[in-house]
């Protein structure tokens, strides 16, 4: 067995959350911070992602730019960023209490003990295979993250005639990122009634670009042997039309990298299905924490950047000997949310401000929704009890659009009271 | 048994365009498939001859032999007394000796044959008693409380199960891989691309190709979808070969604690129904379906197909179709209507056809071979002196054994080896380097997968596809043979 080499803080994934939980670890004087990345370079998604929207308003950014400033600031700041150091498993002998990472990369095999773990791996597009798409397995599909590193990291050829699956924002980003390359986008394609994007976004691809918008319409099948010959698509009336393309790029549907959390035994969110975690980001194995894509794929970089900070805090009070939460009481979503982000509630936690001096009050809860829904009121339940009611204002709620929701009511929720389930009116 | 006189083979020889070479070779294979590079592997070992192994498509192992079921059978279950139960024994304990000096990943994990209703369950001592007859003696029943007990995870219902400790699963990609590789080291000439259009025979073959005409003394028919085509061109009739579709799913790496033996439903008149079996890629496969077709290119996936398997997988591990599906995937076998291979030797026209080969084609793939060396021996053909071939280890694909980056001795003679570019299947920079490098290497990313594992987990290619791409057109022209 190799040495276990020990160090304060370990980060895995140097994408938004985990190099701004870096950052400030460091510049907090927490130890020794080491971010583990896989990758070649820091920076996660944002560093393939060409376009703007990155940064602040008074500052706005390209992906590139904004991963090139966050890996920046964390080595600034004294964090190490390790990268090509892949974390394939935690050491199951570890003694109770210490989490120790087993890690390779091109110096070797490593073991890494750490009082703290901040996980930020981030999340991924579903490809086809996971969405049951029938068909050949011809060359020529792929997912916006695959194309969006082809064309931007690589400069690499992609298809000529190119039907993007989805109309999110991601979607219009893949459409993009297709036509730098020189290629046609034949269509986009979404089962919704319409696009998921703002609607400026949607009515300028479709007018100023020609982008045609298929509504009602789903992906029945790949044609074709070797490259791909075109998509089937059957629309809502039950006909069915074949759009000759030879690429394809699924966009969205995008869901955690939970791989590391699992094997780690860490509970996850059904909702999410990223590890559970309390509002200070405490998952359910001590001395490890959660934050950014992993927890909610997926929120804008900025909100997965505040994330790590947020976490950094906890870090903090953790070195400092606060204690581990309890497994805390669950917070559950009805159909037609989707999820909710912090998930448990900690009676000890509830009210941080006296028990914590330190800590800030916690943010509100971010939740989707599956389908737009006019008029949203949320109500928060206990055992049948109402703890409270929010209206979010008069514009239709959309599912593109991240929903919050605020603690006030925390107080109000019973220590030792079932769990906590927030349902849409 | 090794001739002195022979001399050391140059560079192998795989091309994949150009003219076929002019000069007739003594011996001509049609498919490399796992039976054909298994054939052309054994005549490697007679030095004097000259052997061409020519293939339709840009890779070996591109037909059939790539998406089945992965399963090194025992042949508990064959027709006694056929030739399929002779080669399927045969090839089963030549595989499994081959594959350990090969570092073929091979887990012997054993089958249960899962009784779901009182039917079934009266069904099972006679299929006992066929293991025994097919000299498979350690065939044995097991009560439902034994068979819960060794798989927890099963869904209710089960009965009981015969228990066959000899099945096991193995890498399809690396056996046909290793043949071949074993055969163009020894000599055997690899023509891929190389699709035939039109046979003659004059005394001699002809064999009119997309690339040129490629002219033989002998001709083995080993082209498995494509061999009662081949036979008409030659002006035979011996079978028709009808495709039969099998879908499968694959589940991803957190499905194989589930389940721990390759469990089987009690077969029916169409074959061996749907099963749930472990990879030794650490994933768990659900198939296959049964469907005759017509068309022999139909191996695309049905909405139909999916919805069935995940219906039957439900039912034998619930647990399982909450996992992700990382890949579908639909095969041809090559049904002939007949329960029995339809190997059939034409002395007088120099000329051997392997047809029929079904599921079991990849266990039985090392005793075919010996078969045809027999038959084509018979039918006049002097094979000349033998010798043993130079073993050729392969790359471990398997979870079950040390892979590259887990190797710190490897890692430390090369880096390479401890940089990983497929992150969800752990596949090194070392190892697709080392791919590209290989005597056939491969034309492209799914021959790259069948290689490494490269793009073969549960993001397709999110993360690593465009790199790897980039690694694959970098080698481009160098890496080409």
């Amino acid at each position: 067995m190799t040495a276990v080499r020990q160090v304060d803080v370990l980060v895995v994934g140097a994408g938004p959350a985990g190099l701004a939980a870096a950052a400030r670890l460091a510049t907090a004087g927490a130890g020794r911070v080491e971010v583990l990345e896989r990758e070649t370079r820091p920076g996660g998604v944002p560093r393939h992602c060409a376009h703007g929207g990155f940064g602040t308003w008074t500052r706005p950014l390209t992906g590139p730019s904004y991963a090139h400033l966050l890996a920046a600031a964390a080595e600034r700041a004294g964090a190490v960023v390790r990268t090509r150091t892949t974390v394939l498993d935690w050491e199951v002998a570890a003694t109770c209490g210490t989490n120790v990472l087993l890690t390779v990369g091109p110096e070797g095999p490593e073991a890494l003990a750490a009082r703290a773990v901040v996980l930020a791996t981030g999340a991924r597009e579903r490809p086809r295979a996971a969405r049951l798409v029938p068909g050949t397995r011809p060359a020529g599909v792929y997912t916006t993250g695959e194309l969006q590193q082809a064309v931007h990291l690589f400069g690499q050829r992609i298809g000529t005639r190119v039907v993007v699956v989805g109309a999110r924002d991601v979607s219009y980003a893949a459409a993009r990122t297709v036509r730098t390359a020189g290629a046609e986008v034949v269509a986009l394609v979404t089962e919704h009634p319409r696009a998921r994007t703002s609607p400026a976004r949607a009515r300028s691809a479709r007018l100023v670009q020609g982008v045609p918008l298929l509504t009602d319409t789903t992906v029945t099948e790949l044609l074709g042997h070797g490259r791909l010959s075109g998509v089937r698509v059957r629309h809502r009336d039950g006909r069915t039309t074949v759009l000759p393309c030879d690429t394809v790029v699924f966009t969205g549907d995008f869901v955690p990298d939970h791989e590391l959390a699992r094997r780690g035994a860490l509970d996850l969110d059904p909702g999410t299905r990223g590890p559970a975690v309390h509002t200070a980001l405490h998952t359910s194995r001590p001395g490890v924490f959660a934050a950014g894509n992993l927890l909610h794929a997926v929120e804008p970089a900025g909100t997965a950047a505040r994330e790590g900070a947020r976490a950094a805090a906890a870090v903090l009070r953790h070195l400092a000997g606060a204690p581990w939460p309890h497994p805390g009481i669950p917070v559950t979503v009805e159909s037609p949310l989707r999820w909710i982000t912090p998930n448990r509630l900690t009676p000890n936690l509830l009210t941080p401000d006296r028990s914590h001096p330190a800590a800030a009050p916690p943010p509100p809860h971010l939740l989707r929704i599956e389908a737009p829904l006019p008029r949203l009121v949320l109500y928060v339940h206990q055992d049948g009890r109402l703890l409270h009611r929010a209206r979010l204002g008069v514009r239709t709620a959309q599912p593109h659009r991240t929903l919050t929701l605020g603690v006030s009511w925390h107080g109000r929720v019973d220590p030792e009271g079932g769990e906590v389930r927030v349902s849409a009116g | 048994m090794k001739d002195a006189r022979d001399p050391l083979p140059g560079p192998p020889t795989v091309t994949v365009e150009g003219a076929l070479p002019d000069r007739p070779y003594d011996i001509a294979i049609v498919g490399a498939g796992v039976v054909g590079c298994a054939i052309a592997r054994r005549l490697a070992r007679h030095p004097r001859l000259s052997v061409a192994l020519i293939e339709a498509q840009d890779d070996v192992g591109q037909g059939t032999s790539k998406a089945n079921t992965a399963i090194l059978h025992t042949g508990f279950d064959a027709v006694p007394g056929t030739l399929e139960a002779r080669l399927v024994r045969e090839g089963h304990a030549r595989l499994a000796t081959y594959a350990a000096e090969s570092g073929i990943p091979v887990e012997p994990v054993g089958a249960l044959l899962v009784a779901w209703d009182e039917e079934q369950l009266a069904a099972l001592p006679g299929l006992a008693a066929k293991a025994t007859a097919n000299f498979c003696d350690e065939a044995r029943l097991l009560s439902g409380a034994e068979l819960y007990a060794r798989e927890p995870h099963l869904g209710p219902g089960a009965l009981g199960a015969l228990h066959i400790p000899g099945e096991s699963i193995i890498c399809p990609w690396t056996t046909t891989l290793a043949y071949a590789t074993q055969a163009v080291r020894a000599g055997v000439e690899l023509h891929l691309n190389a699709a035939v259009e039109k046979a003659t025979w004059d005394g001699g073959h002809h064999l009119h190709t997309s690339r040129g005409t490629l002219r033989a003394r002998h001709l083995v028919n080993a082209a498995g979808l494509g061999a009662d085509t081949l036979d008409r061109r030659l002006g035979h009739e011996d079978f028709t070969v009808t495709p039969r579709r099998g879908q499968l799913l694959v589940f991803d790496t957190f499905a194989r604690p589930l389940v721990r033996h390759i469990l089987l439903p009690v077969p029916t008149a169409l074959g061996k129904g749907v099963l749930v079996a472990p990879t030794v890629y650490g994933k768990v496969l659900l198939g296959p379906t049964a469907e005759d077709l017509d068309d022999k290119r139909a191996t695309g996936t049905t909405a139909e197909g999916i919805a069935l398997l995940r219906e039957r997988g439900r039912r034998v591990l619930p647990a399982l179709v909450e996992e992700e599906v990382i890949a579908a995937y639909a095969g041809l076998r090559a049904a002939t209507g007949q329960e029995d291979y339809r190997i059939a030797a034409h002395p007088e026209r120099s000329y051997v056809t392997v047809g029929g080969i079904r599921s079991t084609g990849l266990t039985a793939s090392l005793a075919i071979a010996e078969h045809i060396a027999g038959l084509l021996a018979d039918s006049g053909l002097d094979l000349g002196p033998e010798r043993d071939l130079e073993p050729v280890p392969m790359p471990n694909l398997g979870e079950a054994f040390p892979r590259p980056h887990q190797r710190p001795e490897l890692i430390a003679a090369d880096p390479a080896y401890g940089t990983l570019v497929c992150h969800c299947e752990r596949v090194s920079l070392g190892e697709i380097r080392d791919a590209l490098a290989g005597p056939i290497p491969p034309r492209g990313p799914d021959g790259l997968r069948r290689r490494t594992r490269a793009r073969a987990g549960r993001c397709q290619g999110f993360y690593c596809g465009a790199a790897v791409r980039e690694l694959l057109e970098r080698q481009g022209g160098s890496g080409r043979a």
